[in-house]
């Protein structure tokens, strides 16, 4: 059977985009590596109120439009495929033309293939936290903050009981409140840019305020310090964080002053890389968006520079849920553009980018051009400085799945490694178990470059069994309708939680 | 409303819908695996499945992010 549209990603991008082809009658499926509907943002637990330790009457990562989307989420598991627990490592034109998406889910035995034959894929793929390193990041209890909100969100456990916060960016703010609303004691948000981002921005003051004033309300009820041009920049402990060296940063990120503040946990992140891996593995075309971050090129409707590949959210530029929302739903529209467009006229497969994009309403395509406006003067407000390079000591850590030390970065750039993909292939950085994802961005800082497009034909690491065994898969063996979980009813029907090898 | 898993012989609490990882750092283990070269310990760092730090091995299965898997009842959890 071959897809009309298949999307990868099930966060509030993803929802829209599926929703959208699937009630204009498209054949539709969903995959998400994820138990549950949500992505990063809409993540939520399976049973809410059972948290241990939670504060009563709060309910963990509640957060604004859940209840919407988990509405959108119920409505499109009863008319679409939606394949939970399932991880994309692949997405390839085949010779038909049509696209093959290869992922794998867990089983008793074992990782199993799944191959999901489509005529058209939807990137919505999101983004993860942009870390940066620090003497002593590699402890436990230092967390991204992205790690930290998804502990709480998904799985109602609050991160630690003393807990700083710092790195820059809005993203802080939410973090913060999420854990101090939870009953962690934090200890201070340390935002390492400076104090007057947004109030310099008309365009921030005027369109976010609300919400950058809600969370100062939320910060000051639970005497939460907010102070900028700080930054943990050193982390202490023997087997876990014990304590943190916070400083006093000057514009350009270089240590003034230091003090030592003891804590349990650290939750820190610089911002967000786009998951951009399928699209690159296809050709799709790319571009440094504001932040330095590679994001996939796209039109008014949403569509990437390779025919029947659409990306939104995150993968075309970090903008939030909303921005991501608005995304989901514009691809779908053009995504069923296309689709009628192929039935209407000789099968070439696509349909005209004007086609395409007419099917946008207009009133879309400038809210969307405003908020993307929007995500990129707070990409603008909060960027990274190099003086956080001067943090690191010879034996800090850069990448930690293969434990390279910047002293064998510096030793490989020596030895003539101008580029970040060279100190790679001299010192490993990146050659782990996170393919880079984790330490590329600080390996292109270091290296002085912007970071490139993602190289990764296997976005996910994939067992060599699974890998023989989906060649069979794409023969024939495709959706079998028993491998996917659908998604979860809303919190208030709480299911037991699917098990993996039922 | 919690049922227990496994983790190394010692029994760990699990709230319907968790995940191992969450389990467990909730249980106050927060380091459940050695580095190859350092033996430097780990647990969660990124929690959505980016990173790799916090692999276990569950049932006998190979190496999984902890932070991925829910858990299930009578999971028994090793850690390296």
């Amino acid at each position: 059977m071959t897809y009309d549209l298949v999307v990868v990603g099930g966060g509030p991008a993803g929802v829209a985009g599926a929703l959208t082809a699937v009630r204009a009658g498209l054949r539709v499926a969903l995959v998400d590596s994820g138990a549950r509907l949500g992505g990063q943002y809409f993540r939520h637990c399976a049973v809410p109120g059972a948290v241990p330790g939670a504060v009563p009457g709060a309910v963990p990562g509640a957060v604004p439009g859940l209840g919407r989307f988990l509405r959108q989420a119920r409505a499109l598991g009863e008319r679409a495929d939606v394949l939970l627990r399932h991880q994309v490592w692949s997405a390839a034109r085949e010779p038909d033309a049509t696209l093959a998406v290869h992922g794998v889910t867990p089983s008793p035995e074992g990782e199993r293939p799944v191959v999901l034959r489509t005529r058209r894929l939807l990137i919505a793929t999101g983004a993860y936290d942009r870390p940066l390193p620090f003497p002593g990041w590699d402890l436990p209890g230092v967390l991204t903050a992205g790690g930290a909100q998804a502990l709480l969100k998904g799985s109602g456990v609050v991160a630690g009981r003393r807990v700083v916060v710092s790195g820059t960016g809005p993203f802080l703010l939410p973090a913060a409140c999420g854990l101090a609303g939870a009953g962690a004691r934090v200890l201070g948000v340390y935002e390492a840019g400076g104090a007057l981002g947004l109030a310099r921005r008309p365009l921030l003051a005027l369109d976010k305020a609300g919400e950058a004033a809600r969370y100062a309300v939320d910060l000051a009820r639970h005497r939460v310090p907010y102070r900028t041009r700080q930054a943990v920049v050193a982390a202490h402990g023997e087997r876990e964080v014990e304590a943190v060296t916070v400083a006093r940063l000057d514009k350009g990120w270089n240590i003034i002053a230091t003090r030592v503040v003891e804590c349990d946990t650290v939750a820190a992140g610089y911002g967000f890389v786009p998951q951009i891996e399928l699209g690159t593995q296809l050709g799709c075309g790319t571009r440094h968006d504001v932040d330095g971050s590679q994001v996939l090129t796209v039109d008014t409707g949403q569509r990437t520079t390779v025919p029947g590949v659409w990306a939104a959210g995150e993968p075309t530029g970090v903008g939030g849920w909303r921005l991501s929302e608005l995304e989901g739903r514009v691809a779908g529209l053009a995504v069923v553009a296309d689709s009628r467009a192929l039935h209407a006229g000789p099968a070439t497969g696509t349909a005209p980018r004007e086609g395409a994009a007419r099917a946008v309403p207009g009133v879309l395509v400038r809210r969307r051009v405003r908020w993307r406006r929007f995500g990129e003067a707070l990409q603008r407000a909060y960027p990274v400085k190099p003086g956080w390079q001067g943090w690191l000591r010879d034996d800090t850590l850069v990448c930690r799945c293969e434990e390279v030390p910047l002293a064998r970065v510096r030793e490989a750039q020596d030895l003539g490694a101008t580029d970040a993909r060279s100190i790679k292939l001299l010192a490993r950085p990146g050659m782990g178990w996170c393919q880079g994802r984790v330490c590329g961005y600080a390996l292109s800082c270091l290296a002085g470059e912007p970071p490139q497009p993602p190289r990764r034909p296997i976005a996910q690491p994939v067992t060599l069994g699974a890998l023989s065994e989906s060649g069979e898969a794409s023969a024939g063996v495709t959706v079998d309708g028993t491998g996917g979980a659908r998604a979860d009813d809303p919190p208030s029907h709480p299911n037991p939680p699917t098990r993996r090898n039922s | 409303m919690t049922f227990p898993i496994t983790v190394d012989g010692r029994s760990v609490p699990v709230v319907p819908g968790q995940t191992i990882g969450a389990a467990l750092h909730a249980a106050g283990v927060r380091s459940w695996r050695s580095t190859r070269f350092g033996g430097r310990p780990r647990g969660l760092f990124c929690g959505i499945g980016v990173c790799f730090d916090c692999l276990v091995s569950v049932n006998g299965r190979a190496p999984e992010r902890a932070c991925l898997l829910e858990a299930a009842p009578g999971d028994e959890v090793t850690t390296s």
